[in-house]
C-alpha cells in the first residue's frame, strides 16, 4: 500500500475489537445462544403447534429460505473483512431479471444462461470490492449506490415480472430429493448446504479465510503481516456478489419469475441472518456456521408467525428487530467485558 | 475572483442544481413560467420545490447525523410511522353537525400531530441512545429500527392504507400561504431555526468536533454522547415532520410503501450537496440544494420522456461521481493522471 497509509497506522493500544485468545470465547458464546435459542424455538412450536414437529417443516425451513443462506455466506465474509454489502437484493433481483430475459426473451438454455448471471454477479461485487479497497471510500456507501445500480438495471431491462416458463428451467425448480419417504429437498436447498460447506472450509481451512479474520481484526496489522489485504478486499466482495447471484438462481428456481421487486429489503434479513448467527459487526470474529442457525432462526420465526395463524406477517419484522437488537447489544457487552481487561 | 468563488463549498451543488434546471427548461420550454391562479402561484418550478420539501427536511436532519460521523438508514421506516400514527389518529368520519355534514376527527388534529411528532422525537433517541449509549456502529444501530419500524407503522395501520377525511390536515402538505406551498414555509422555518441554533451557539462547532475526532471532542470537553443522541431524536423529529408533510399530501399513509428508499435520497441529498461522509465539514444550505437538486432530476427525466425506472440508474451514477471525486486517493491518482490539467475539478 501507499506509505502515508503505514503512516496512518494507529500506535493506539487495542480498543477491544482485535480477537484476542479471550476472544474466542466470547466468539463462541454466541454461537453457543443461537443454537440454542434455534433449539427452544423449535421445541417451544413443536409443543404448541400440532403438526410442527415434522421432519418435512424443518426440511422447509432450509428450502423456503435456501437464497437467504447462501447470500448470507457471503455476506459473513464481507462483515468478517470488517465491511458491508447493501446490494445483496438487488443483485438477486437483477439476476432473476437477466436469468428471465435470456431464458424467455433471448431462447437461451438454462445451462448457458445460469453460469453467465453468475459471471455477471461475481463482476458486479468484484466492481464494489475494487471502488471500496482502491479508492478507500466507505463499504456501505459503495454498495448502497450498487443497490441503486442494480435495482435501476432491473427497471430498465423490464419494469413488469417475467414468468419462466422454459421447461428445462422449471423442471430444474420442480427437482425433489427424497431423503426418506415423505421428507424431500429441493436443489436449492441442496446448493444452500453445499454453499454453507464450502464457507466453512474456505473460512477456518483456506489462507483466503485466515487473510478475511486477520483484515477483520486489524487492517493494518494484516497489512504490516505481509497478508494481501487489497486482494482479499476485492475477493471478498466478489464473493459476495457470487453468492448474490447464485441466491438469485435459487430465487428465480422458487419464484419461476424475474421481477425488479424481488428481494426488496432481503439486505436487512441478511445481516441480521449473519449478526443473529454470532458474528461481530466490527469484524474479524464469527463463524459461517453461526450464519446458516440465524438464517434458520429468522425462518422458525416465520414459520411459528404463520402457524400461530393469529398473529399478522409484520410481527416477523418486529421480532427480527427486536431479536437484531438483542444481539447487538450482547456483542457489546462482551466488547466492553474484553476492553476492561488489562491488555 | 472565480478561483474564491469555485472554491466555496456550494459552487458545486449550485453549479449541479443550474445545470438540471437549464436541462429541464431545454425540454420545457415552459419550464419557468408562473401562473397566479385562484390566489396561488403554479408552474414546474413550485412544483419541483413543493414535492422536494420532505426530502429537504429529513435531508437537514441526516445531515447533522453524518456531520458526526454517524449515519440513520431508518429515517424512512420513522417516516412511515409518524405517516401511520397521524393518520390513524386523524382518520375523519362523516358526522351531521347542526344539519351540516362536516368531516370530524378521531382525536383533536393538534393532539394527533403532536404525538406523530413525540414518536418519531422517540424513534430518533432511540437511535442516539443506542449509537452513543451502547456504542453500536450507526448503520447497524439505525438498521434494527429500519427493519422493526415498518413493521410498527403497517401494525398502527393494521396492514392496509388508511385514508384521511378530514380537509384541516390537507393544508400542511397540500395547503398554500401567501401564494407560495406552504411545506415551503415549514422548510424554511425549520433551516432557519436549525442555522441559527448552529451559528449562534457553539453547537454547530461541536458537532463538526465530533465529526472530525470524537475522542478528541470527549477529551475537550465536548458532551459528545448528549449531543449524538440529540443529533439523532432531531433527525428522528425531521423524518416526522416528512411523513407528516406527505400523508398530508397524499391524503392517506400507507405503513408499507410511505418513504420507501427515502434514507438513500436523504443520503445522496447530504453527500451531493457537499457533507463529507467521513463527518466533520457540513452544510444545511448545501443538503437543501442537495435535495433540489434529486426532485430535479426526477422531474427532468418524465420531462425528457425517458422512463421513470432510468432514476435510479442516474441515481447511482451521481452517487458513485460524488463519491469518487470525495476520495482524496482517488483525486491524487486522478490529478496525477491529468497532471494539472483541471484545477478546480477536485474542489
Amino acid at each position: 500500500m501507499t506509505p502515508a497509509k503505514i503512516i496512518a497506522m494507529p500506535s493506539l493500544p487495542p480498543t477491544g475489537t482485535t480477537p484476542s485468545r479471550r476472544g474466542l470465547s466470547a466468539a463462541q458464546l454466541p454461537l453457543a445462544l443461537t443454537v440454542l435459542l434455534f433449539a427452544a424455538m423449535a421445541a417451544y412450536g413443536s409443543f404448541a403447534y400440532e403438526g410442527f414437529f415434522s421432519a418435512q417443516v424443518f426440511l422447509n425451513l432450509l428450502i423456503d429460505n435456501a437464497f437467504l443462506a447462501i447470500v448470507a455466506v457471503g455476506m459473513t465474509f464481507v462483515i468478517l473483512s470488517g465491511g458491508i454489502d447493501l446490494s445483496v437484493g438487488s443483485v438477486i433481483a437483477l439476476t432473476t431479471m437477466v436469468l428471465a430475459t435470456l431464458v424467455e426473451r433471448h431462447g437461451w438454455t438454462a445451462a448457458g444462461a445460469i453460469p453467465a448471471v453468475l459471471v455477471l454477479g461475481t463482476l458486479f461485487g468484484a466492481f464494489q470490492g475494487l471502488l471500496i479497497q482502491r479508492f478507500r471510500l466507505q463499504p456501505f456507501i459503495v454498495t448502497l449506490a450498487g443497490m441503486f445500480l442494480a435495482r435501476g438495471l432491473c427497471y430498465l431491462i423490464s419494469i413488469d415480472s417475467i414468468s419462466i416458463g422454459n421447461e428445462g428451467f422449471s423442471e430444474l425448480a420442480q427437482q425433489r430429493f427424497e431423503l426418506w419417504e415423505g421428507a424431500s429437498l429441493s436443489i436449492g436447498a441442496l446448493i444452500a448446504l453445499v454453499v454453507v460447506a464450502i464457507g466453512i472450509y474456505l473460512a477456518h481451512g483456506t489462507a483466503f479465510g485466515r487473510t478475511v479474520y486477520a483484515i477483520g481484526g486489524n487492517e493494518q496489522s494484516a497489512l504490516l503481516m505481509g497478508l494481501p489485504v487489497a486482494r482479499t478486499t476485492v475477493l471478498v466482495y466478489a464473493l459476495s456478489g457470487f453468492c448474490s447471484a447464485l441466491a438469485g438462481v435459487v430465487f428465480a428456481f422458487y419464484m419461476l419469475s424475474g421481477y425488479g421487486l424481488h428481494a426488496m429489503g432481503l439486505e436487512l434479513d441478511t445481516i441480521a441472518a449473519v449478526v443473529i448467527g454470532g458474528t461481530l459487526l466490527t469484524g474479524g470474529v464469527g463463524y459461517v456456521a453461526g450464519t446458516l442457525f440465524g438464517v434458520l432462526i429468522l425462518g422458525v420465526i416465520q414459520t411459528l408467525i404463520s402457524f400461530d395463524g393469529t398473529l399478522s406477517s409484520w410481527w416477523t419484522r418486529i421480532v427480527i428487530g427486536a431479536l437484531l437488537f438483542a444481539f447487538c447489544l450482547l456483542q457489546r457487552l462482551f466488547e466492553a467485558g474484553r476492553g476492561r481487561a488489562p491488555p | 475572483m472565480m478561483k474564491k468563488l469555485m472554491a466555496h463549498r456550494l459552487f458545486w451543488p449550485l453549479v449541479t442544481l443550474l445545470l438540471m434546471l437549464a436541462v429541464n427548461a431545454s425540454f420545457n420550454p415552459g419550464f419557468w413560467q408562473l401562473r397566479w391562479r385562484d390566489g396561488h402561484l403554479y408552474g414546474s418550478v413550485i412544483d419541483i420545490l413543493n414535492r422536494a420539501a420532505p426530502l429537504a427536511i429529513v435531508s437537514l436532519g441526516m445531515t447533522l447525523v453524518i456531520a458526526t460521523r454517524g449515519i440513520d438508514i431508518s429515517v424512512g421506516a420513522v417516516v412511515a410511522i409518524s405517516a401511520a400514527v397521524a393518520a390513524w389518529m386523524i382518520g375523519g368520519q362523516l358526522v351531521m353537525q347542526d344539519g351540516v355534514q362536516v368531516y370530524a376527527s378521531r382525536f383533536p388534529m393538534g393532539l394527533a400531530l403532536a404525538c406523530a411528532l413525540g414518536v418519531a422525537l422517540l424513534a430518533g433517541l432511540w437511535n442516539g441512545l443506542l449509537v452513543a449509549g451502547v456504542g453500536i456502529q450507526p448503520i447497524i444501530a439505525t438498521l434494527i429500527l429500519m427493519v422493526a419500524g415498518r413493521g410498527i407503522a403497517q401494525l398502527v395501520t393494521e396492514g392496509q392504507i388508511i385514508t384521511v377525511y378530514y380537509p384541516p390536515f390537507f393544508f400542511i402538505g397540500g395547503g398554500f400561504l401567501f401564494g407560495l406551498p406552504f411545506s415551503l414555509f415549514i422548510v424554511g422555518a425549520l433551516w432557519l431555526a436549525l442555522q441559527q441554533a448552529l451559528s449562534r451557539t457553539a453547537l454547530g462547532l461541536f458537532i463538526q468536533a465530533i465529526g472530525v475526532n470524537p475522542a478528541a471532542a470527549r477529551m475537550a470537553g465536548v458532551r459528545q454522547r448528549l449531543i449524538t443522541v440529540c443529533v439523532y431524536g432531531f433527525c428522528g423529529l425531521a423524518a416526522g415532520v416528512a411523513g407528516l408533510l406527505l400523508s398530508s399530501n397524499v391524503k392517506s399513509a400507507d405503513g408499507n410503501n410511505a418513504g420507501l428508499l427515502m434514507e438513500l435520497d436523504a443520503i445522496l441529498a447530504v453527500t451531493l450537496g457537499g457533507t463529507l461522509l467521513t463527518g466533520g465539514r457540513f452544510s444545511l444550505a448545501g443538503s437543501v440544494i442537495g435535495a433540489l437538486v434529486i426532485q430535479t432530476l426526477t422531474s427532468t427525466i418524465y420531462s425528457i420522456g425517458v422512463p421513470p425506472e432510468v432514476n435510479l440508474v442516474v441515481k447511482a451514477a451521481v452517487v458513485f461521481v460524488v463519491m469518487l471525486l470525495q476520495s482524496p486517493e482517488f483525486r491524487r491518482q486522478a490529478h496525477a493522471l491529468v497532471f494539472r490539467a483541471a484545477p478546480g475539478a477536485a474542489a
